[in-house]
């Protein structure tokens, strides 16, 4: 019994030991030191999944594969998108909700030591994924946005490697689909982003995706869009927001 | 004794920050909110960059093959786990010396046979060892997620439409767990009959409730005599090659799988030629999930 009881001693102290040699250690180094993985550089979509929904716009009313609600039926029977563009809403479906899964590239560098940039070249976006929160009480008081505002935090996996998780909120409504499939400004986007190694060398990025609306989804939409790593930016080709394409 | 006790501390901890594991026996439920295949409309190659041999071999597919007795109860191969409608039921089976993984199971469907994931650094098979439908899988754990292979499984397809996959193939999994999520990751090469790899990936919920797909097949008659001949089409006269074509208004190279419309540059290209379909009006949400076929 003595001898159990020595051993969780020892044990307890040797982990609290640990822990605070390495609690000063992360609070000093920034999110960019720490990284678990390397997510920069430019990566293109390689649009395998859903096809028929982001290579195209679908037909209007066509919500198949998305949880809508109720509350969502009259939206996307009424999508307009001349109407979206002469009130210059012509990005509703490039917000956080659905950029991801818009085709097109990313280029995502480092803005500084502790904030991840996505830029994307279809609607020319920008995603700043802050690693060193603001104040939670005043975040919600920051203006909407269609990438809102997003939380990062590194996951990282014993004997290396791991995942980048990123929570964001406070968006503008916008569009699940390009044809109107609606989200409200309640939603939030958690996504991991994963790699993967191809076998011919390169890497594949893949951002778990989901996406919770108390307004328009009746359930979770789950997507996992992926992207291919690219050597540099020469496809790189910048194109504005289009309501209907 | 102390370094017994330190011995013992030093497995205590490094087991329980091994946080490059996760548990993935369990019930994975389908997510279902992504579209791979339309099912049930019979040339859509949509997402993949088939050779000009692949597409020819899966326009001569006819799927009342599967009607014939012989064919019924065949099932589907490897791929058919992220492309299939179902769920995972998977179970781990332990080494009662080791207490450590020899292997995971992911539980067979009516028509797809059980995955089995070695796990315990088993050398593969020769290259003149049977091939099964189920191919043969080696694991291990990478950077937090559940790596796999898969070599050794018969020639067979890659969608229910026909498309073929051939036995010189190669599946690579990822299986990522985020809270209750799983999200499984596929990269198939196959240098016959794919230009570029099929990537997909599906999610999966932790399932309150044991699922169970299992259904014995049983074979019956569905008009296809013994020995008659197999049904197929002339791949240059297959009477579905446009249907998918004019049910969405959808360019026809897309719908054969060709390359360059996976890219972001194919949708540029066809920008101002693409006619949208008329509104939807029938099946039109999260229910229907397969396409109404005419």
């Amino acid at each position: 019994m003595r001898a159990l009881a020595a051993f969780v001693a020892v044990c307890a102290l040797a982990g609290s030991a640990g822990v605070r040699a390495q609690q000063p250690a992360a609070a000093a180094r920034s999110a960019r030191d720490r990284a678990a993985i390397d997510i920069t550089g430019y990566w293109v979509s390689y649009v395998t999944e859903n096809w028929r929904y982001r290579m195209v716009t679908p037909a209007k009313g066509e919500y198949r594969r998305i949880p809508s609600s109720r509350a969502a039926i009259p939206i996307i029977n009424a999508w307009d998108p001349a109407a979206d563009e002469r009130a210059g809403r012509q990005c509703k479906s490039y917000g956080a909700g659905n950029i991801m899964s818009v085709p097109g590239r990313l280029h995502i560098t480092w803005q500084d030591a502790d904030t991840l940039k996505i830029e994307t070249d279809a609607g020319m976006q920008t995603r700043l994924l802050q690693f060193a929160p603001r104040n939670s009480a005043t975040a919600g008081a920051t203006a909407r946005s269609w990438q809102g505002q997003s939380t990062a935090t590194w996951e990282p996996a014993a004997g290396g490697g791991g995942s980048l998780r990123v929570f964001t909120r406070n968006l503008e409504p916008g569009y699940l689909r390009k044809n109107g499939v609606p989200y409200s400004e309640q939603t939030t986007v958690t996504e991991n982003f994963d790699l993967a190694p191809l076998a011919d060398g390169g890497k594949l990025l893949l951002v778990n995706t989901v996406i919770e609306d108390p307004i328009y989804l009746n359930a979770p939409y789950v997507v996992s869009p992926h992207f291919k790593k690219e050597p540099d930016g020469s496809k790189w080709d910048p194109t504005p927001c289009s309501a209907s394409w | 004794m102390l370094s017994k006790l330190v011995a013992a501390c030093v497995v205590v901890l490094t087991a329980s920050t091994a946080s490059a594991q996760f548990e993935f026996a369990g019930s994975w439920a389908p997510i279902g909110t992504e579209d791979v295949q339309n099912d049930s409309v019979p040339v859509d190659y949509l997402g993949l960059a088939l050779t000009d041999e692949a597409r020819t071999r899966a326009l001569t597919y006819d799927e009342s093959q599967k009607s014939m007795i012989e064919r019924q109860c065949e099932g589907w191969g490897a791929a058919y786990l992220v492309l299939g409608p179902f769920g995972l039921r998977v179970s781990s089976q332990i080494d009662p010396v080791t207490n450590r993984v020899v292997s995971y199971t992911i539980g067979a469907w009516e028509d797809w046979n059980e995955m089995v994931i070695w796990m315990d650094d088993r050398p593969r098979p020769s290259d003149h060892a049977l091939r099964t439908q189920a191919g043969f899988t080696l694991g291990h754990w990478e950077g937090g997620a559940l790596v796999a292979k898969t070599t050794h499984f018969k020639g067979g397809f890659i969608r229910k439409t026909g498309v073929p996959l051939s036995d010189n193939a190669v599946i690579d999994w990822r299986f990522y767990r985020h809270g209750d999520i799983v999200t499984v990751l596929m990269i198939a090469t196959d240098p016959v009959y794919l230009v570029e790899p099929e990537i997909v990936s599906k999610g999966f919920r932790l399932s309150p409730r044991p699922l169970d797909y299992r259904a014995g097949c049983v074979t019956g008659y569905e008009g296809h005599e013994p020995l008659a001949a197999v049904p197929h089409f002339d791949p240059a006269q297959n009477p579905f090659a446009d249907e998918f074509v004019k049910l969405y208004h959808l360019p026809k190279e897309a719908v054969l799988g060709y390359r360059e419309t996976l890219y972001p540059e194919y949708r540029k290209k066809i920008k101002d030629t693409y006619v949208p379909p008329p509104p939807c009006t029938d099946s039109c949400g999260a229910a229907g999930n397969f396409v109404v076929r005419r």
